[in-house]
């Protein structure tokens, strides 16, 4: 990507300097609302991480498919597919386990309907994930029966042997639930798997020159349609997150937004895997900020005010960041070997 | 291409949506067959229910228009939701707020009033695409939840009629849009603006503009078009035709703004305006027949105990048959299937 330069200390924290500024305005604003005591802070970063999880999970499935030259704007409905099939899995069997394996299954037909759509037919992306986000709230709303609950309740926080006992970082980092430890192991996984191997690199040549990498014998529509499903894959986890492990039950509409948040998330992230965690903990701030307002009576009056900063965040980042971000080069042009 | 082939896809497209609806109805243990008469008799079989047919329609026709103009110019404004419950308010607002003027002025007045709300919310987007380049599928939706938000806390706190209910005073007679007979004047207002659309795009300079920056924006530019001026007015006018939607219903309908006022994302819109291949005029038909389907949904549930959300996964087959080009291909050249296409990269232009 950059010319590598030796730089000096000085260089690198002047370059970074609006970063290292905002992190500090976000660490004294954090501390302040939570009045300096350990507790509070705790919870203000458990807060962050949980509401990061959809986000950076729904952002590395977004970035899949980008990656391989499809937009995926369908990520709010496959998640909410999973949510859905998920939780009516694990309610019926009785079986977590089941039903997250059911949400990953589900988000990755839906990357098949999105892949056979825009890449297998060649038709419009962005209205292949409309059609998805479309068809979700449909299906999700018809087929679904209130009154219905987990036998088993939602997933446990597992704890770390002795890590999860360090205070602040150590509960935050090493006490969560089962899904979130496998997003947190999955960001790497998914950074390495597209800079370091093999595959990836075919995924970055079919997104970035598809004629290019098909003439060295790369298929361009295998490698869509595998990475497009593998994306759905993650954003049934981000699903199955959402109804098995965060709130424990369906909802009509509860992605509410976050597959599309995920997508600024990803911009920002600059399509890589730990840009996007980085980001997706920044999105996650501005959601777990709700609590603190809480804590010191802010606007509890006015909650519609605090609904609306992830999604003016999401704006902001758009009309700030997408303008230098480059995405592939590919993106958005169906694929047709002539 | 020839007219029969124009009519014929569309026409394709419901009926395979209707097909494929039956089996799902089937598949949940109902009859399809019950279930599609009592859709029938809640939507088109006296004049009540083609009243009740024809009120549903005049947002969708709105929407539709909303979605269908935006598309001329490559634009695709998914924002209609957001943009429509501004212009519900404000009329609503408008409507109760001002007293003691004549219906010929109060009338109009709230119309242009929610009508400006929307347009304004609609630039937003235009304008943030034409000088920051961010993708307005993203920020038409992100605006949704905030319009929900804001026109929420609005009618809460700022225009509440007192009471537990959340709501905003009823408007004064002044301002509502009576009906004829059993036909909503609004549905007739709706109409005629679908043919200034028409119009406006196919006759003049401006609708020439806005068909050449959808085309081809770089070509556009070259030839002296302002791209970043027909952007951001196109979305001006997609977010006014979606809150006139709105206005229409608060002073011809509903009397009133309530949170919760047509819920959903106003998805409605792209699949009128997708149907209707983006013709102004074709997206009143179409407007006419998701109409009742949200008319009939209610009796459906009622007589054939089938839930009305099989109306959502209807509307989004009909969506899946009319935007797969490969299904448009047995019927249209290549070159009429590739008119479909909306994406354009993220990021500037």
């Amino acid at each position: 990507m950059s010319v590598k330069e030796s730089k000096s200390i000085q260089q690198v924290l002047f370059s970074k300097r609006w970063w290292i500024l905002t992190a500090l305005i976000l660490v004294i604003f954090t501390l302040w609302t939570a009045e300096f005591q350990e507790a509070n802070t705790t919870a203000v970063l458990a807060g962050t991480l949980r509401h990061s999880t959809p986000l950076v999970l729904g952002a590395m499935c977004g970035l899949l498919c980008e990656r391989s030259g499809v937009i995926n704007i369908g990520i709010e409905g496959q998640m909410l597919m999973s949510a859905w099939g998920g939780f009516m899995v694990a309610s019926t069997s009785g079986s977590l386990l089941l039903g997250l394996f059911a949400g990953i299954a589900i988000g990755m037909m839906m990357g098949g309907v999105l892949a056979g759509i825009s890449v297998g037919l060649r038709g419009d992306q962005i209205i292949a994930g409309t059609v998805i986000n479309i068809a979700a709230i449909g299906i999700t709303s018809f087929f679904f029966s209130l009154g219905r609950t987990l036998p088993s309740g939602k997933t446990q926080v597992i704890k770390l042997g002795p890590l999860a006992d360090i205070p602040v970082a150590g509960r935050v980092l090493f006490s969560n639930k089962p899904i979130t430890f496998l997003t947190l192991l999955l960001i790497p996984t998914v950074w390495f798997l597209l800079f370091r191997t093999k595959w990836g690199l075919r995924t970055r040549a079919v997104g970035e020159h598809p004629s290019a990498a098909e003439t060295v014998g790369v298929s361009v529509i295998g490698m869509r349609y595998l990475n497009v499903i593998m994306g759905g894959g993650i954003a049934g986890l981000a699903g199955a997150y959402l109804s098995l492990e965060a709130v424990g039950s369906f909802e009509r509409g509860m992605t509410n937004g976050k597959g599309f948040v995920a997508l600024a998330v990803m911009i920002f992230g600059r399509w890589n895997p730990v840009g996007a965690w980085g980001a997706a903990l920044l999105f996650g701030y501005a959601s777990a900020v709700q609590t603190q307002f809480q804590f010191r009576d802010w606007l509890t009056d006015d909650p519609q005010f605090i609904g609306i900063i992830p999604f003016v965040v999401t704006i902001v980042v758009l009309a700030g960041f997408v303008g230098r971000a480059r995405p592939p080069a590919s993106i958005g042009q169906p694929y047709s070997r002539e | 291409m020839s007219n029969f082939r124009l009519f014929i896809m569309p026409i394709l497209a419901v009926a395979l949506a209707i097909a494929t609806g039956a089996i799902i109805i089937a598949l949940s243990g109902s009859s399809p067959v019950d279930a599609y008469k009592a859709l029938i008799d809640g939507s088109l079989s006296d004049s009540r229910s083609i009243g009740r047919t024809l009120e549903k329609a005049t947002p969708l026709v709105m929407g539709g228009l909303a979605v269908a103009f935006a598309f001329k110019a490559g634009l695709f404004n998914i924002g209609g939701q957001g943009q429509l419950v501004f212009g519900a308010l404000i009329a609503g607002a408008v409507g109760y707020g001002i007293t003691g003027l004549p219906w010929i002025i109060h009338t109009p007045l709230a119309l242009l009033a929610g009508a400006l709300a929307g347009a304004i919310w609609g630039a937003i987007p235009g304008i943030l695409k034409s000088t920051r380049g961010a993708h307005e599928v993203i920020t038409t939706i992100m605006l949704n939840f905030v319009a929900l938000n804001m026109t929420d806390w609005l009618a809460s706190k700022v225009w509440r009629e007192e009471g537990v209910i959340v709501r905003t005073p009823h408007i004064e007679e002044s301002a509502e849009i009576p009906r004829w007979g059993e036909i909503p004047t609004g549905f007739l207002l709706a109409v005629v603006i679908a043919f200034v659309c028409w119009y406006l795009l196919r006759s003049t300079t401006f609708g020439f503009e806005i068909k050449s920056v959808g085309l081809n924006p770089n070509a556009a530019r070259y030839a002296g078009i302002s791209v970043k001026k027909i952007v951001i007015m196109t979305m001006a006018i997609s977010g006014l035709l979606a809150a006139l939607g709105g206005a229409i219903e608060t002073q011809g309908v509903v009397g009133r703004y309530e949170p919760g006022f047509n819920a959903g994302l106003g998805f409605e819109g792209i699949t009128i305006a997708l149907l209707a291949r983006t013709h102004p005029l074709a997206v009143i038909p179409a407007a006419i027949l998701i109409g009742a389907m949200e008319a009939g949904g209610s009796m459906m549930q009622f007589k054939a105990d089938v839930s009305p959300e099989i109306t959502d996964i209807i509307q989004a087959l009909i969506l899946i048959f009319v935007a797969t080009p490969i299904i448009v291909r047995w019927f249209l050249s290549q070159k009429e299937a590739n008119e479909l296409s909306v994406s354009t990269t993220w990021g500037s232009s």
